[in-house]
């Protein structure tokens, strides 16, 4: 038994960034993930579509311990965390965006990107002030220009745009060497512009950096995705490439009403 | 926006405003020109007033935790300084040195707010105040009926402040100044503390805990570390408080007490360290004043009613009250003919 184990270990280190294994998640009689089993491979880059209610967020809530499955297990990089506080798999390279803004408001944009630098690294406690020189805040102002907010460096969360916020959602997300992402569709609300600037960002992502990325625009899922899974009803119900998944007559049917194509 | 600026630190060079300058003059000087009980009575006991609630304020503007066990971490110091050290009621003191005895207050003061802070950190909103409240409650009923170590109803009196440099420590103009230092020492630390790393990380638990678990922290540690800050300085000022009234008993725990530190806090506002100060000061002018006004008994309807009046139409206090009026008042000079303009 303890054999298999560490033989599972081994096999899976460095080549699967996420494993599920037979994960659900309940709420009351409320099946919202049953029995997920899923892989995403170290640097892959995969899109989850599904209609409203299909599971997506409860799985990442479940990926990333916001709310921890029910039963089944998850292990990030080979390593089993599904006991581990939300924080301790975040130190192992996982990071989230949320669907809805989950931002500072009361802090600047800066100090925003500056804990979730801190976040990942040592000196959580520092009670001294950040020095200007500080390696944090530089990479924070380097990350600021790469979602292109550096001009909105010193402003209070608050007194952003809608998409200047989803931006800054991201930023949080690419702080401090993540391996992996989950992305909550992070183009909702977003104008055209704002897209293409996302797009741009996620494929300028690096090659070792894998994702899933949640999104109901099929455009930008297509565009940055190499891998899809379908959910339906808490369950997985496709996966393929894009084009196999964008022609399947049965996908066609139950998430494009059998009219698209 | 000029108030949350000062939360946020977008003036990254702390530049002296010349009101604060005359304050702090003020402050120095009060002494020379207040008479004793001025000194002692007001200014000082304001100060010690102060510095308790400014624990409250770290733990609530900065983290969102509404603690009502400050008082009872303040009244812990101030019962070990009578245990530990000298008292005149013959029941425990044990004579040790005034400063081991102030450290080991203050340190058992701090890890008993830090174990507060770990019973209630789970808790959120309307809960936090609830269990403090109750740890408040539970911590009177204990001392009244301790008589071994606590001495019960009767508590201790005789507790004093050492001779030191020649200098008696209760006299009103040195326990002024002590009293001064220590709230400045306090308040210009929470100052400092707020924009270093800990303190933005808990100013960002208090806007949104989930996502700080989600960028790596700990929020069960750093609140609990909160605490533990928090539990330095009201054990610092439980100290103070114990060598102010000479005397610790239930009552100076009860939940009367308890309540007023909040109210103080309350009153002087939760978005900067000088508002406890602020809120303490009127406090305390109250307090010895509204006999004056009205009749010995009806001294808590004045507080009520000052209480009331404030929460009602200055939510975050005095000082957001006197934020409004300068805003105000500076958009008014700005601005004096671009009222419905624009349309």
């Amino acid at each position: 038994m303890l054999r298999t184990d560490a033989l599972t270990r081994l096999q899976s280190t460095g080549q699967y960034a996420l494993e599920l294994e037979a994960v659900s998640r309940h709420f009351g009689a409320l099946v919202a993930l049953a029995d997920i089993n899923l892989t995403v491979k170290a640097g892959e880059r995969r899109a989850v579509l599904g209609s409203n209610g299909a599971g997506k967020t409860t799985l990442f809530n479940a990926i990333t311990g916001d709310f921890p499955p029910t039963t089944g297990r998850v292990r990030l990089f080979g390593e089993d965390v599904t006991d581990l506080p939300v924080h301790e798999r975040i130190r192992r390279g996982l990071r989230r965006t949320y669907q809805i803004s989950l931002l500072f408001d009361g802090l600047s944009v800066v100090d925003n990107v500056y804990l979730a630098c801190r976040g990942a690294s040592r000196g959580r406690l520092s009670l001294r002030r950040p020095k200007p020189d500080d390696a944090m805040t530089h990479s924070a102002e380097t990350l600021l220009d790469a979602v292109h907010l550096g001009a909105e460096r010193d402003s209070l969360v608050a007194e952003l745009s809608h998409g200047q916020q989803r931006q800054l959602e991201i930023a949080l997300a690419l702080a401090g060497a993540p391996r992996f992402i989950l992305f909550d569709e992070p183009a909702a609300g977003l104008s055209p512009t704002e897209r293409s600037e996302l797009i741009e960002i996620l494929q300028a992502l690096p090659a070792h950096i894998g994702f899933i990325i949640i999104e109901h625009d099929m455009d930008v899922a297509l565009r940055v995705a190499e891998s899809v899974t379908m959910m339906h009803n808490g369950r997985i119900f496709k996966e393929g490439d894009p084009e196999e998944i964008e022609n399947d007559p049965e996908v066609q049917e139950l998430y494009l009403g059998g009219e698209h194509a | 926006m000029a108030d949350l600026s000062l939360i946020a630190g977008k003036n990254r060079l702390p530049t002296i405003h010349p009101a604060a300058a005359l304050v702090a003059v003020f402050l120095l000087f009060y002494p020379a020109f207040a008479s004793n009980f001025f000194v002692f009575q007001i200014g000082a006991y304001s100060l010690v007033l102060g510095t308790i609630a400014l624990s409250l304020m770290m733990l609530a503007g900065y983290g969102g935790m509404v603690s009502l066990s400050q008082l009872t971490v303040a009244g812990l110091a101030g019962y070990l300084m009578a245990i530990l050290g000298d008292n005149s009621v013959g029941v425990m003191g044990l004579g040790w040195p005034w400063w081991l005895t102030a450290l080991t207050a203050i340190f058992a003061a701090s890890v008993f707010s830090a174990l507060i802070g770990a019973i209630s950190v789970r808790t959120e909103g309307i809960y936090t105040i609830m269990i403090t409240l109750a740890i408040a409650v539970a911590f009177f009923y204990f001392v009244r009926q301790n008589y071994v170590i606590f001495n019960g109803f009767t508590g201790y009196a005789g507790v004093e402040p050492p001779v030191l440099f020649g200098v008696y420590w209760r006299n009103p103009t040195p326990f002024y100044y002590l009293s001064l230092a220590v709230a400045a020492f306090f308040f210009f630390a929470v100052l400092y503390g707020a924009r270093s790393t800990f303190g933005l990380s808990l100013q960002a638990i208090r806007d949104n805990p989930r996502r700080m678990r989600a960028i790596g922290y700990d929020v069960t540690l750093h609140r609990i570390f909160a605490y533990w800050l928090a539990g330095l300085i009201a054990g610092t000022a439980g100290v103070l408080m114990v060598w102010f009234n000479g005397r610790i008993s239930p009552g100076s725990v009860g939940v009367d007490v308890v309540i007023d530190i909040l109210v103080i806090a309350v009153v002087g506002g939760m978005r900067h360290p000088i508002g406890p100060f602020i809120g303490a000061l009127a406090f305390v002018l109250l307090e010895n004043f509204a006999i004056d006004l009205i009749d010995r008994e009806r001294f808590n309807t004045v507080i009520g009613l000052a209480f009331l009046l404030v929460v009602l139409f200055s939510p975050d206090g005095l000082l957001g009250l006197w934020m409004r009026m300068k805003d105000a008042l500076m958009l008014k000079r700005r601005t004096p003919s671009d009222s419905g303009g624009g349309q």
